[in-house]
Order: structure tokens, then sequence, then C-alpha cells
């Protein structure tokens, strides 16, 4: 079987058309679902927050309903709930805040076997990194952009 | 004796004297369980961490093999074997203990069959008597050195493979009696790649290569397919078993009603893990309990035994390279035929 | 009465406006060969970009939690912060945007190294 007698291209697109598809209902669903219900969580800490502590700024709620979210997605991480979760849920479980969390907790766990400094420290963002660094990279360039026409 | 370019001829017999194989615990419930003699129930298999328990698994096997066939570690000439992770430090870490002269290989998925390639050639020409054949593969290590922390909430595609947990070791020597399942031919691969760059569908990056390598075989030893009661492939799974007979059947080969593949068969209790298992485990498993045993009651004949491997590292992948895949073929035939 | 309907009204929208997000996230996933991380990367300076335009608040007002709570959200409180940190001067334009979500990243930081001097990873089942 030569190389030239089936070249890449025929190849690559008779896989594509045997490939087994994802089953897109099910999927999408299933993401929309799983979304849907962590944002009314979300929801619910916020209004439960609120009524309890009425003097506190918007902002300060907003970030009290953060650090309850992060927590959550971390914790269930680390007992082993979250990636049962993202099997079925997809961008379900990978959208919300609590899959970023996931998404540090779980390199963290992972590389623990390597030490706290070379494992936990340094191997934490090897998932998150690109949003933190996207994110701030792009802020910056907001702030400035915003400073320059005279926001 | 040479063949052919691919393809070579054991002159005296090399036999595969004895087998032992441990399964993880996954494995343990599907389709082979009442083959498999030894397995896990926790996959940490006590130790701390799951690199260190794939190493304690090829340890176990190693142990047990030299323990069925009544070697001392002192009798063995030479240890090949291999597995997955980084610089193959299951094997290399495994061995460290026995003293035995040791020769670390990589062919990814295909390195159970490359070992017994290699010390069926050394034992054929007499440069070696004893030779140990061992490779391990194990879901958690693997896991973390190709995609991503276990605790990562991703879904699995549906053209995924799932790495089996277990190791497996053979004997390779020759025995007076010749009451052993004996390698007859022996066919090195090429490396094949054309072009998949999907990680997620190993079986369609490897599958070209192991029909190079089937393909090759016949055609040099001038063998057709009714010599074979079963072709039996390592680790394509389904999807990547049903282009390997479709690739071959452009050959001219049919060979859809007697083919097996290790990975596809091993999880068929599990359809949520797609399209089977995978791993240089896999083979090593189904051969160790299942097809050596079928050869030695001389259920099955002679079989074509090809293990195959998809050569890719993250770094390659994330350098948007493709998966080259490798495939190497021994002929194993039962004793009396 | 009236406060009960516009409560179950406020939640469907929450609903709608998080699962609808995480939808169209599922889409890339199924459709293009982006993987999670680069999903998550794209949703984040959409986030940025349509709250530099001015678009995103409205969909907060309208979505609440359901617009916060996903990672575009993040990219929202990112761009929020640049801008008002831009009213006041050159170096609250730069950190502004980390200040804002400094909460989020700080307590996932926290919380992972906590967890994880406690917890081991396991094995996936299936």
């Amino acid at each position: 079987m030569q190389r030239q007698n089936f070249d890449n291209k025929a190849y690559k697109e008779y896989v594509h058309n045997i490939m087994p598809r994802t089953n897109h209902l099910k999927t999408l669903i299933m993401a929309f679902v799983v979304g849907g219900i962590i944002c009314i969580i979300g929801q619910i800490i916020h209004d439960v927050i609120r009524a309890l502590f009425p003097y506190l700024e918007r902002d300060a709620v907003n970030s009290y309903v953060t650090l309850i979210m992060i927590f959550l997605g971390s914790f269930l991480t680390a007992i082993g709930v979250y990636d049962d979760i993202g099997k079925f849920a997809g961008a379900g479980s990978i959208v919300p805040i609590t899959g970023f969390a996931n998404s540090v907790t779980s390199p963290a766990i992972e590389y623990k076997s390597e030490g706290v400094i070379y494992g936990i420290e340094s191997k934490m963002f090897v998932v998150a990194g690109p949003i933190i660094v996207t994110g701030i990279v792009c802020s910056v360039i907001v702030g400035i952009i915003y400073l320059i026409i005279g926001g | 004796m040479r063949i052919g370019r691919h393809t070579f001829e054991y002159q005296n017999r090399p036999e595969v004297i004895e087998t032992s194989a441990i399964a993880g615990p996954q494995e343990m419930d599907g389709p082979f369980k009442n083959y498999f003699k030894y397995y896990l129930t926790d996959d940490t298999f006590g130790q701390d961490t799951f690199e260190k328990a794939e190493r304690e698994m090829m340890v176990f096997v190693i142990k047990n093999v030299l323990e069925k066939s009544k070697l001392n570690s002192a009798d063995v000439d030479v240890f090949i074997g291999g597995d997955l992770l980084n610089q193959i430090i299951s094997t290399s870490y495994a061995i460290r203990q026995f003293s035995i002269p040791y020769l670390g290989i990589y062919s990814a998925c295909a390195t159970y069959v490359e070992a017994m390639l290699i010390a069926a050639a050394m034992v054929d020409s007499g440069f070696r008597k004893n030779a140990i054949c061992c490779t391990s593969s194990h879901f958690s290590s693997a896991e973390r050195q190709y995609r991503f922390p276990l605790e990562l909430g991703t879904m699995r595609t549906p053209g995924s493979q799932w790495t089996v947990s277990g190791s497996g070791a053979c004997l390779i020597s020759k025995s007076k009696e010749k009451k052993y399942p004996y390698l007859k031919y022996a066919t090195i691969g090429r490396v094949v790649d054309y072009g998949i760059e999907d990680t997620n569908n190993m079986g369609a990056a490897m599958a070209p290569a192991c029909a190079d390598t089937i393909y090759h075989h016949f055609k040099e030893t001038g063998l057709t397919l009714s010599d074979y009661d079963k072709i039996v492939t390592g680790d394509l799974g389904i999807l990547g078993s049903n282009i390997l007979i479709d690739l071959l059947a452009e050959k001219g080969y049919d060979i859809g009603g007697m083919h097996m593949d290790c990975g596809a068969e091993i999880y068929t209790h599990k359809p949520r893990l797609h399209q089977g298992g995978s791993g240089a485990a896999a083979s090593a498993l189904v051969f160790n309990c299942f097809l050596f045993d079928k050869l030695l009651k001389g259920e099955y004949r002679r079989i074509l035994f090809v293990a195959t491997g998809a050569l890719l590292s993250p770094t390659a992948t994330f350098q948007g390279d493709s998966i080259p895949g490798i495939a190497h073929s021994v002929a194993i035939h039962a004793p009396n035929y | 009465m009236e406060g009960i309907i516009s409560t179950i009204l406020k939640y469907l929208a929450v609903f709608a406006t998080g699962g609808a997000l995480c939808l169209i996230g599922q889409l890339l996933i199924n459709y293009t060969k982006l993987t999670p991380a680069r999903i998550l990367v794209l949703f984040l300076v959409l986030g940025v970009i349509l709250q530099a335009v001015g678009v995103y608040q409205a969909v907060v007002d309208f979505g609440n939690a359901g617009a916060t709570i996903p990672i575009i959200g993040f990219g929202y409180s990112l761009a929020k912060g640049a801008m008002e940190g831009a009213k006041i001067g050159f170096l609250e334009a730069i950190s502004g945007g980390f200040k804002a979500v400094t909460i989020g990243i700080d307590s996932a930081i926290f919380f992972a190294y906590i967890f994880s001097l406690i917890f081991r990873s396991r094995t996936k089942k299936c």
C-alpha cells in the first residue's frame, strides 16, 4: 500500500464520513439545562444574600456570589463529582464560573503527587492560564482605548 | 531468515512458554473476566500515585511469569519492554530490582508485539536463551500524559478510546517438548501517516499502518487468509477496525469474518467507552489471557497478531503535527501446526 | 401575587440566558474543532468586546446571574472594571480589569490550594 495510491485528503474525507456523530440534540439539551440550572443556583444565592444583607452594595453581592460559586465548583471537583457532571453536561458545566473553578482545582489536585511547589503551585493554571492571560491582556487594551478616547 | 523487506521467518521455533497478566478493575468486569486470573480491585494498587501503581503491576507480572516458569531472574538473559509514559519509566523502574539485562523499547501500543518480535529473534538465533517481554499501561497515568487532569469535567467525543489499565509479560524460549505456541513469521511495520490530526480518533490514524503491515505480510510470505484462523489487531477500536477492513478489502483481502480487535473486545460491556480500549496493555492482556490459552489448546491453529501504535506526543500535537501510525506483526502457531 | 410572577419570570430569564450561552458553547464544541480551553478564551474575549461596545450590560440586566455566571460574564466584569478605571487615570485603566475580577481569581486559587492539600485525584468512572 503506497502512500500515493491513497492520498491524505481522500482518506480524511473517508474517515470523516464514517466517524460516529455526536448526538447533537442530546448534548445541546444537556448543556442548556445544566448551564441554566447552575445560573439559577447563582441567582438564588444572589437573592438570598440580597435578602439577608439588604444594605450591601450591588457589586459586593456579586462578589459574594462569585466566591460561593467558585467554592462550590472547587469543592465538587475535589470530591470527584464535577467531572461526572461534565461527562454528560459538556459546555453546560464548562462555561459557567464553576467550570473555571474546576479547571483550576483539577490540575492542582492532579499534580499534588509532584509536591507543593513543582506540583500544585506550578501546575495550577495549566488549563485555566489562557483564560487569565487573555482576560487581562484584553482588559488592559480596553482600558487604554477608553483612556485615549476619553471615556 | 529473510523473506522480504518487512518479513522474516523464524527457523528454530521460538516458543511462548509462559504468560502472565494483571487487569484493572474496569477490564475485569468485561467479557474476558473468566480469563483474567489476577486483577486489581483498586487501581492505585496500594501505591500513592498512578505511575507507581502501573510500575507495581509490571513488577507483579514479571515476578509471576518467573514463578510460573520456575525460573530465577538470573536465568533470564534479556528483558524487553516498554510503556506509554515519558522515558518509559514504568518499565525501567519496574525492572531495576531484577538485575536482568534490559532493552527498553517504545512503539506506543504496538510495543508488546515489537518486544515479542525482537525477543523471538534473539532466542531463535541462539543469542539469548530466555527472554521476557513486558508492557503496561494505566488509564489514569496515560490520561495525565496525553490529555487532561482526571477531575476536569470534559466530555469524551464519540471517536475516543479508553486506555486499558493492566500489564502483561511473557517468557519466550525454546523447549524440548515443543508443546507451546511458537512464533513463525514476523513483519516489521513502517511508519504510515495519512495526516489524521484528531487525537480523539487514534483508530483512524493507526488503521493505515495496520493495513500496510498485514498487506506486506501476505504479499511477502505468499500466504493466504485461509492460512490463519484469526487476524488479531491491538487497539484499533471499533471505528479503526472498520477502516482496516475497508482498506484491506481495497487490496483484495476480505478479513471481515476473521478479524478481532483486542481494544474493541475488551470493553464490549461498556458502550459509554465509545470505540473501546487502547494502550500498550490491551494487546498484552488479551494475548496473554485469552489467545495464548486458545493456542495452547489448539482451538486456534494459527493467528496473525498485529499490534498497532499511535506515535503521537502532546508536544507534536500542539505544534499542529499529525499522528504517525505503526504496526508490527507476528504469526503465532499452535504447537502441532 | 404579582411579586411571585415577576420572580418566576426573572428566574426563567436567568435559566434561558445561562442555558443559551452554554448551548452556544456546546454548538462550538460539536461543530468546530475548538477544544474547551479555546472556547472559554473565545467567550471571554467576546464578553470583553461586547461590554466595551456597550452591548452586554443589557444582557446582564435581562438575564442577571444567567449572564454573569457564565465565563462571558468574567469578560464583562474585566472590561467594565477597565472602563471605570479609565475614567480615573492611566494606572487605574491598566489595573481596573483585574481589580474587578480579583475575587474570582483569588478564591479559585485559594480553594484549589486548600482542596489539593486535602484531596487526591481519582480515576474516572464510566
